[in-house]
């Protein structure tokens, strides 16, 4: 998944009678649950909602890259090494085809980078903290990868044809990527000494709460979710979203021998979920406007990368530009 | 045979090293390519050279039978035990640096892997075999920026010609063989060095003369020699890096 709180730009959800035929033949072949396809009539606002959404998503593959870099020149052992790495080159590919799947609803991946530069577009809160041991590299596949995976199985069945079989792709690596992580901390909590098992559990306890905060803000203050529901680009809602990965995530934290960061997650056996504690929205909006451990460090590593890269994409096009030159002459 | 065997050793920790090394530098370009594009296909070439690391380290593992294995052998030597060539230990630079690195090992790289898919020792011809695939298609990776960036604009071609001029003199120690290499390449187990030499001087000048890049004089001996574990002081801090976990952490499991 990776986006959170997207804007819809739209107010209220307008009832059938309400639409122009256009919109109401759009609605009634999404409550038909036919795909809509890059040439098919959409409006305005879906257009942009889920272009903000993909974009969001895509920008979160690129800058999800920079907490594992952060010790892909560390990895303890040649199998690590080329797991993180191969790991980190499915991000670059997901954001490559994601980007590719925002195209075509008409948008720009140049522009849509340079309003991440700028600030005005979001990527996910979770890539604003810093990875502060190796056992972070198993608690991000878990964890993360593990609350991106139970968003986006729902997304597979999303209204927007490429986002939705995007999706799908994504999907198979990220629970490749999830197991692979949890086997990560197995092995230290298993076979490792107490310093290993310490930074495991030192890992579980800075991410935890901001993997939950991953689903977005919860219902009540979630103002776009009603169009997004009603347009099925979202399928369901963030508190469910959140319930379900807490109720996947507890069994397994158990079988890891840790524990969660929060006294009061524990079983509820009449609703037959797990109860958790409140999540500080404080830390949760802070991050999303900026002032997250690593928003500035993330922003300027994707810029710094672009503005030195530019010379030599600029290289790359004039040599092509020469080629064609030659080969029309010829 | 015992001569043989060390020999054989010595070797296939240079291979793994250049692999290694290689490959733990482009792991820094994590996040920090010109292009997504670039991302994708600098962390592909550092998957091939790091998994043919761990091929050629778990063969030397074996004939060393002292109980260290391909972990503890990349992870637990230090800079005076590494036999990687000096060219890929270098930093990085701007991407006409990284350009030419690639393009200069990548040629030698290919050059050697193509000799030893023949060689007489069966597991060395078939790690190489699988190595010579993958050298391919890096060696037209770089070659072809080599070219765009050669040939690309004013600005590229002063930074590629920078480049080459920063990293030639590292080629002679790139090219060097030895008395090891030589005994090897007589019984038929390595590639000989003056051949893959004499290949890859061809690679370079098809590859520069493409866009009128000068190929400079042969690079002089300047007293250091990868392959006896005297290296530039920049590797001592690529290992301190690479080797952390292992280090702080001695013999535990991962």
């Amino acid at each position: 998944m990776y986006a959170q709180l997207v804007e819809t730009g739209v107010k209220r959800v307008k009832s059938l009678e309400e639409m122009s035929p256009e919109e109401r033949a759009f609605q009634e072949r999404i409550d038909a649950e036919i795909k809509i396809e890059p040439k098919n009539w959409m409006p305005d606002a879906y257009r942009q909602t889920l272009i903000r959404q993909i974009s969001q998503h895509a920008h979160s593959e690129i800058v999800g890259m920079l907490p594992e870099g952060n010790w892909v020149t560390r990895a303890p052992t040649l199998k690590r090494k080329l797991q993180l790495m191969a790991k980190i080159q499915d991000e670059a590919g997901h954001g490559m085809y994601l980007y590719s799947a925002m195209e075509t609803l008409g948008a720009d991946r140049d522009e849509e980078i340079d309003k991440l530069h700028a600030g005005k577009a979001k990527y996910s809160s979770i890539f604003n903290y810093p990875t502060l041991n190796w056992a972070d590299m198993g608690a991000v596949g878990w964890l993360v990868d593990g609350a991106a995976i139970v968003n986006q199985v729902v997304l597979q069945r999303t209204s927007y044809g490429p986002y939705s079989r995007a999706m799908i792709r994504i999907c198979k690596e990220e629970s490749f990527h999830q197991r692979q992580g949890y086997e990560i901390l197995l092995t230290m909590m298993r076979h490792g000494n107490q310093a290993q098992k310490d930074m495991v559990q030192d890992a579980i306890n800075r991410l935890w709460w901001p993997s939950l905060m991953m689903f977005g803000p919860s219902d009540a203050d979630s103002p776009n979710s009603a169009q997004s529901m009603s347009w099925k680009i979202k399928r369901m809602s963030n508190d469910d979203l959140r319930q379900r990965f807490i109720d996947q995530t507890v069994p397994q934290l158990e079988f890891l021998g840790c524990t969660a960061p929060d006294p009061d997650l524990k079983w509820n056996e009449e609703r037959g979920h797990y109860d958790f504690g409140q999540i500080n929205w404080q830390e949760f909006y802070d991050v999303l406007k900026g002032n997250g451990p690593c928003n500035r460090e993330r922003i300027a590593t994707r810029r710094k990368a672009l503005d030195d890269g530019k010379w030599v994409r600029e290289a790359a096009v004039a040599h092509a530009a020469k080629r064609q030159q030659k080969q029309n002459a010829a | 045979m015992t001569d043989n065997k060390n020999d054989l050793i010595e070797y296939l920790l240079r291979l793994a090293d250049n692999a290694m090394i290689n490959g733990q530098r482009l792991c820094e370009w994590c996040g920090h390519a010109p292009a997504l594009e670039e991302e994708m296909a600098l962390m592909n070439v550092a998957l091939d050279l790091v998994g043919q690391a761990r091929n050629w380290y778990e063969y030397a593992a074996e004939l060393l039978a002292d109980g260290r294995d391909a972990d503890r052998l990349a992870f637990t030597r230090d800079e005076r035990d590494f036999r990687n060539t000096l060219l890929v230990e270098q930093p990085n630079g701007d991407y006409a640096v990284t350009t030419a690195k690639l393009f200069l090992f990548d040629a030698w790289h290919l050059h050697t892997l193509q000799a030893l898919t023949a060689s007489k020792d069966e597991r060395i011809a078939a790690i190489a075999a699988k190595g010579v695939k993958e050298a391919t298609y890096h060696l037209r990776r770089s070659g072809e920026w080599v070219e765009r960036l050669g040939d690309g604009t004013e600005e590229s071609r002063q930074r590629m010609l920078a480049a080459i001029d920063e990293l030639w003199r590292f080629t002679g120690d790139l090219l060097a063989g030895d008395a090891i290499q030589q005994r090897l390449a007589e019984a038929g187990i390595a590639a000989d060095a003056a051949a893959v030499a004499a290949a890859w001087q061809a690679t370079v000048e098809q590859v520069f003369g493409a866009t009128n890049l000068p190929v400079p004089q042969p690079s002089s001996y300047f007293y250091l020699d990868g392959k006896k574990g005297l290296h530039t002081e920049h590797l001592g801090i690529l290992l301190a890096e690479m080797q952390f976990l292992q280090r702080a952490y001695p013999g535990a499991t991962w």
